[in-house]
């Protein structure tokens, strides 16, 4: 990979080192540097990090963990979805029902089986898809089969029939509009326009406790280097590489004799488990899901990270969905009316004058100050055919 | 020759004045001579002068007799002055004066005495009063009256009704009368009567005709087996069914009409996009705001103008046009002509702008909703029968679409710009290489397309509220509209507009309007699965 090599080179004593290496390490320095301060540091010291401040970091690790999904299919197989949003919501939900169950009697009606929201509509008994989401094992089944069926059924139809391009962003997001239309009904069984929040307690740790706050970022920043390496791997593998080659030209893909669908299922199928399970991360962290997490404008701001960041690169993910993220928390803390005009100025000022985003915009400036220009010169030619390509 | 003009206009004018005046003096001048005798009269002598005053018909006529028969009607001991008086909550009489409309100080119940009427007076009034609704010159105020009497019967109305069924000259209102005489012989006539009546009953969708034939059901089934009630019972029974499916017949046009009305609403804010993403081949995300914009040029436009709320559509329709234009092709002299041949960033990019325009009108405008002021014309409703009625905002926004869409098509098809655009989206090259300036083809044709949204957009303030998210929940249903339909193809537009709305429309009693909605999305997103270029997709060889 042309950035991989960039990096290495620009990182002079660690040419040796993969940009792998480097990621998962600034992670694991990073997580550790916030654990240290968080529990050493007593409060009002210069070093102390807030428990709120933990979880804001363990929420922006969740949506790093979302990028990368979003990457993974936007950045390496030229799908863009603009209903991964979708995935996300579907594994916070898998993940508040067992949080919901866990209330058990200290909800407010302190009914043991049912939720408030059920009490509160009349319900007598469980629906048959809340069975046995009291169970830690059946939580992690769902958080992969929710948004896995999602990704699977909706590709399978979408691929085979080479609904590809425009026409297939726009319907993912109209999946996603579906779904949150169809969430927002208090009949589905899911709380309807309040969604499930008032968790109390996550494996029998109490999700109020600061210690629960640390475990809870310290498992998220783990997870997602774990993702990352899978991420890793399956970018660098044959499958990936054909992958890849399916971007830039599907019909010579299938000329060659490959199948592009079942290639693209596989990697839709793959993206969709990381945002399910980035999605069942982000709930206990943020206390709550409801329907507003399908809507379109969320899984949009999820391409905006990958495209600030540099689609194309693994890492240019995590950095844009962080630096996004906190320019948000900082913008809307501070003059909330100016996030959506910085928002909106990113998302045409990026595709305007960064197509390649931070991860390729700044090695090439390392290149341009050696007067290295050859390796400025990897346009991304290929992904611009892609795009020329849809309208037929 | 002006100021012969000026003379006969003067002279017309005089004469009509004095004419008018004329004939209203004597009318009013009679029935005032005749109220003057009305604290006088015995009340023998009474009936003849009601008649006479009946007979006067002038606009004071009715309310007079009403008066006098509520009781309310009194005359000022000294002046006699003939006013109408009610108690108020200080035991005081307020009192109007009946002739001239003008309120009169209170008075206490001494200053007045009360013209007395008996149960024959009352009667006679009440017939005199019918007579004066059901002779009225106006057709509705006849068909309004014949309303209330199908719900309160009374013998003497339908006497006189029998009288005048034979002059009546409105078909409307001769068949309304039949309705009446009929649901009485249906109550009172013998079994022959009731059977005639019961057949031409069948074919009135009134309510009320419909409980009459379900009471004598009812009353039948109570109380015989008689063998001549079980032929009248088959025939209420027919004629039931026949109402029936009459009204189910009509409640699938009402169906129709409102699926066809939603469907024009889908049409006017997709076909703006058939024509940037359809034809250009351009992914505009911030079509939705161009709408938006229009809906505000609207309530900026009432704002301006406030005592022009009747015409102000005339003039929001071309201004929206303007405002929406001139910023999509701000739009894409900035942004998309950058953008060229990479969709998927040009949605990115459009998105953003779609971003700023919401917050821009959010800053400028606030973000609560905006209500926009209906003018007159457009509200109420065509009334075809008493089940169905079409209401005009809705009717006027069918009709105005397909306008919309007809001249787009025109100038699509017939004009040079639009050959010009169909040559640029067929083969730019080609377009370009025979002198067609391509580039001013693509801004001239995404102002268009984003001018017509600013249109959609004034049509839209008439139906909700004009807020800084109404673009956005129309960008979804337009971009389905278009693909469903085939992109490049404004017919298939059309088709899959209307037939969208009204599956919408069906569905909805069915599932409830937001099922009805999801059943929708999930049903064309599993459309286009089967047929990716849409109803009507467009011919060609071109393989990517």
């Amino acid at each position: 990979m042309a950035t991989s090599s960039l990096i290495s080179k620009s990182s002079g004593p660690l040419g040796k080192l993969s940009n792998l290496h480097v990621v998962i390490a600034v992670l694991l320095l990073a997580t550790t540097y916030v654990s240290i301060c968080n529990l050493m540091f007593a409060e009002g010291s210069l070093l102390h990090v807030s428990d709120y401040t933990v979880s804001l970091f363990g929420k922006y690790l969740c949506y790093a963990l979302l990028a990368l999904a979003v990457d993974l299919v936007w950045g390496y197989c030229g799908i863009l979805s603009l209903g991964h949003g979708a995935f996300f919501t579907l594994g916070g939900y898998a993940m508040g029902m067992y949080l919901m169950r866990q209330i058990g009697d200290r909800g407010v009606y302190g009914n043991p089986e049912l939720p408030d929201f059920m009490v509160f509509l009349n319900w007598t008994e469980l629906p048959w898809y809340w069975m046995g989401s009291d169970s830690v094992i059946w939580m992690v089944v769902m958080v992969f089969l929710g948004p896995g069926l999602l990704a699977y059924v909706f590709g399978m139809l979408a691929f085979r029939s080479r609904v590809s391009g425009v026409y297939l962003s726009i319907m993912t997001q109209a999946v996603t509009y579906a779904l949150m239309l169809a969430f927002f009904r208090n009949e589905m069984g899911f709380g309807g326009n309040n969604g499930l929040t008032d968790f109390k307690e996550i494996f029998g740790f109490s999700l109020q406790q600061p210690s629960t706050k640390l475990g809870l970022f310290i498992a998220t920043a783990v997870i997602l280097a774990l993702a990352y390496c899978v991420c890793h791997y399956i970018v660098n593998s044959k499958m990936g590489r054909v992958v890849t080659a399916i971007r830039d030209a599907e019909n010579r893909v299938r000329f060659v004799g490959y199948k592009p669908e079942d290639y693209k299922v596989w990697i839709y199928v793959v993206s969709a488990l990381i945002a399910g399970l980035a999605g069942a991360l982000y709930v206990p962290q943020v206390g709550i899901i409801n329907p507003g997490e399908f809507s379109p404008l969320n899984s949009i701001e999820m391409v905006i990270w990958v495209a600030v960041g540099g689609r194309n690169s693994l890492y240019g993910a995590l950095i844009g969905a962080i630096v996004v993220s906190y320019a948000k928390t900082r913008f809307t803390a501070i003059m909330p009316e100016a996030w959506l005009y910085a928002l909106g100025g990113m998302f045409v000022l990026v595709t305007l004058l960064l197509p390649k985003g931070i991860a390729g915009f700044v090695p090439s400036i390392i290149a341009k100050f050696k007067g290295d220009v050859s390796q400025n010169d990897q346009p991304n030619s290929s992904t611009k055919n892609k795009a020329g390509e849809v309208k037929s | 020759m002006l100021r012969t003009i000026l003379v006969m206009f003067g002279l017309f004018v005089c004469t009509h004045i004095f004419a008018e005046g004329g004939s209203q003096a004597e009318n009013g001048s009679s029935l005032s001579a005749l109220t003057t005798q009305l604290p006088k009269a015995k009340l023998s002598k009474m009936a003849p002068l009601v008649d006479q005053i009946a007979a006067t018909k002038t606009p004071s006529t009715r309310p007079l007799l009403q008066y006098l028969l509520d009781g309310e009607l009194y005359y000022v001991r000294g002046s006699n002055m003939i006013v109408r008086a009610v108690v108020n909550q200080q035991k005081q009489y307020e009192l109007t004066d009946v002739l001239g409309g003008t309120e009169l100080a209170p008075v206490t119940k001494k200053q007045i005495k009360k013209i007395r009427t008996n149960n024959r007076l009352r009667g006679q009034i009440r017939s005199l009063l019918a007579k004066l609704d059901l002779t009225d010159e106006d057709p509705d105020n006849r068909i309004a009256a014949l309303k209330q009497l199908i719900d309160k019967p009374n013998d003497s109305a339908l006497d006189l009704i029998q009288s005048l069924i034979e002059q009546e000259k409105d078909s409307d209102v001769q068949a309304l009368m039949q309705v009446l005489l009929d649901v009485q012989q249906l109550k009172n006539g013998d079994t022959a009567q009731k059977v005639a009546a019961v057949a031409s009953l069948g074919e009135s969708l009134e309510p009320a005709v419909k409980n009459a034939l379900v009471q004598q059901l009812e009353l039948i089934d109570k109380n015989s087996q008689e063998p001549e009630h079980v032929a009248l019972r088959s025939a209420i029974q027919d004629a039931l069914d026949s109402i029936e499916s009459k009204r189910e017949f009509y409640g699938v046009v009402e169906n129709i009409f409102f699926g066809l009305s939603l469907g024009s609403v889908l049409l006017l804010a997709a076909i703006g996009l058939a024509i940037t993403f359809g034809v250009m081949g351009v992914i505009n995300m911030a079509h939705g705001e161009m709408i938006m914009l229009g809906a505000y040029t609207t309530y900026v436009v009432q704002l301006i103008f406030p005592h022009l709320i009747e015409y102000s559509l005339f003039i929001a329709i071309p201004l929206a046009f303007l405002v929406s234009g001139s910023v999509g092709i701000i739009i894409e002299r900035c942004v998309i002509r950058f953008l060229k041949g990479r969709p998927l960033e040009t949605l990115l990019a459009t998105f953003g702008i779609s971003l700023i325009l919401q917050q821009l009108v959010r800053t400028i405008f606030s973000p609560l909703n905006r209500q926009v002021a209906s003018p007159e014309w457009m509200s109420g409703s065509l009334q075809i029968n008493p089940v169905f009625s079409l209401t005009y905002n809705r009717l006027y926004i069918i009709i105005f679409s397909l306008m919309v869409f007809f001249a787009l098509l025109m100038i699509l098809k017939k004009s040079s710009l639009g050959l010009h655009v169909r040559a640029v989206s067929q083969n730019r090259d080609m377009a370009r290489a025979l002198s067609i300036k391509s580039d001013w083809v693509d801004a001239i044709t995404f102002g268009l397309g984003s001018g017509i949204a600013g249109i959609a957009g004034v049509v839209l303030s008439q139906l909700t509220n004009v807020g800084p998210n109404l673009g956005q929940a129309y960008i979804i249903d337009s971009f389905l509209v278009v693909v469903f339909g085939g992109v490049g193809n404004l017919w298939g537009t059309l088709v899959a507009a209307m037939s969208l709305g009204s599956i919408n429309k069906f569905l909805e009693p069915i599932t409830g309007s937001v099922l009805a909605n999801i059943i929708v999305l999930v049903g064309l997103v599993l459309f286009i699965q089967k047929r990716p270029k849409g109803l009507f997709p467009q011919k060609g060889r071109s393989a990517d």
